[in-house]
């Protein structure tokens, strides 16, 4: 035994230094060829979603018990604040009505085309993995299923991002908040336009303001369909300031996604290739 | 004679533990449990089996076995390919080279071992994603994520000396010891 040891070590020095220089090829041939990867990914990833979406029941149980304890205890003052909350919305709603009905004929009078209208898929999240470089979830359909590359992802309350990576039986989302993510937008009453950009924190920043904005904390931001990403007029989130900077806190809720709705408008525009489609500076901010 | 096959079979199960366990914990890794209203921080899980299984059964985890699991965590993560494969080897030859230094020791200094190895490891992915997207990422959600996956180190290591108990005795121990 101890004869070989030299030898062993040796041998063992060896097969580590060709696994490092793999990776590292892997990592250049990755560079060169994303596309590759793409597919390799999700291939890998497809394999995984039936364990995933297996283990991630019991999790998924016990986050909704704990959910369900949290609530039992504010059960009174939530009954309170939902009536509240329910008489404002009937009070919304009549508005809404009116308004649509007056939009509808102010349409008619000028031959207004409507959009195509969407279609939607429905999927669970089975994979969040909160990672430090990526803000993106998994979700348990995929291409068998109409998913679309480029789709948008929205959950109850508004968009959360859009499919970057489409597997047979999987597929990513990349959230709003990731490095990636651009997204053009209006803020507020007037409609300003801006680029709403990830940078892996919760909140994303507001990028290529006009020179005079009028815009103030509180006013909502929704996606401007500009560049043919997004479908224009989904609720993205509300605009905060900052350090120095305006930024979004957005409707999507970090950590607590276990639906999502994939709207596809047939829409094909920048999304192919986001990072090229909307070229953003981010040493000009 | 059925006896000592099914001892082999047993023998050769167990042996795949170390194995198994990686693999679950990249898995486990990918699981949608947050805290309810905090940002997703999930611990690096896989680093800390290959920390205990490089310092206290190299054997029985093979350092091809090692890169694998690093592709797959780069494929569910969505991180650039390679870059896990190239950590996870690295900190496990590392490991794999200090056994003397930290077996036997107390577990504390264990802890500290592990710590500086998640250390090197966060600061190899940040370096290594940040020339790969070509952009310096901001390091906080890295930086929250080592401070998780330490904390937990110890948790993680009681589970890991359950089923260390289980497996069969090295035939190397005069070698690692």
């Amino acid at each position: 035994m101890r004869a070989s040891m030299p030898f062993r070590y040796g041998a063992q020095r060896s097969t580590f230094t060709l696994l490092l220089l793999l990776s590292t090829a892997i990592m250049l041939i990755g560079k060169a060829d994303p596309t590759l990867y793409e597919r390799t990914r999700m291939a890998v990833t497809d394999l995984t979603v039936p364990v995933l979406g297996f283990i991630s029941q019991p999790v998924v149980a016990a986050s909704r018990l704990m959910d369900d304890i949290r609530n039992a205890a504010t059960v009174y003052q939530d009954n309170v604040a939902l009536r509240e909350e329910n008489e404002r919305l009937h009070r919304w709603r009549a508005v809404a009505q009116g308004l649509e009905s007056e939009n509808a004929r102010l349409r008619q009078m000028l031959n207004f085309a409507p959009e195509a209208p969407a279609t939607y898929i429905s999927g669970r999240v089975i994979g969040d993995s909160g990672g430090a470089f990526l803000r993106s979830v998994l979700l348990n359909i995929g291409a068998r299923e109409g998913v679309r590359k480029g789709a948008a992802a929205v959950d109850d309350r508004g968009l959360i991002g859009r499919i970057a990576e489409v597997g047979e039986w999987s597929s990513r989302v990349l959230l709003v908040t990731d490095l990636n993510s651009r997204i053009p937008v209006f803020v507020g009453e007037n409609r300003q336009r801006a680029i709403m950009a990830g940078d892996n924190t919760d909140m994303p920043y507001l990028a290529h303001l006009p020179a005079e904005i009028s815009i103030v904390a509180g006013d909502l931001v929704i996606t401007s369909g500009h560049g043919g990403a997004f479908p224009a007029g989904l609720p993205v989130g509300i605009v905060v300031r900052g350090e120095g900077e305006l930024r979004v806190q957005p409707f999507l809720s970090a950590g607590r996604l276990e639906f999502v709705r994939l709207m596809d408008f047939g829409l094909t525009g920048v999304i192919q290739d986001q990072t090229l489609g909307v070229a953003e500076s981010r040493t000009g901010r | 004679m059925r006896d000592s096959s099914w001892h082999s079979i047993d023998g050769a199960a167990r042996n795949l533990t170390p194995s198994l366990l990686t693999l679950l914990l990249v898995l486990f890794g990918q699981l949608p449990f947050a805290l309810p209203g905090q940002m997703a921080v999930t611990p690096y899980f896989v680093l800390m089996a290959v920390y205990y299984w490089g310092l206290h059964r190299s054997d029985l985890l093979p350092a091809g076995v090692v890169f694998l699991i690093g592709l797959l965590q780069d494929a569910l993560e969505g991180e650039p390919f390679g870059v896990n494969a190239f950590v996870l080897v690295a900190v496990y030859w590392f490991v794999a080279s200090q056994q003397r230094l930290f077996r036997g020791k107390h577990f504390v200094v264990v802890w500290w071992g592990f710590a500086i190895a998640a250390l090197l490891a966060a600061l190899a992915r940040w370096i290594l994603v940040s020339i790969l997207l070509g952009m310096a990422i901001a390091p906080w959600g890295l930086a929250l994520e080592f401070l998780v996956t330490v904390a937990l180190y110890p948790v993680l290591t009681v589970a890991f000396t359950l089923a260390h108990k289980t497996l069969p005795r090295s035939d190397l121990g005069e070698f690692l010891d």
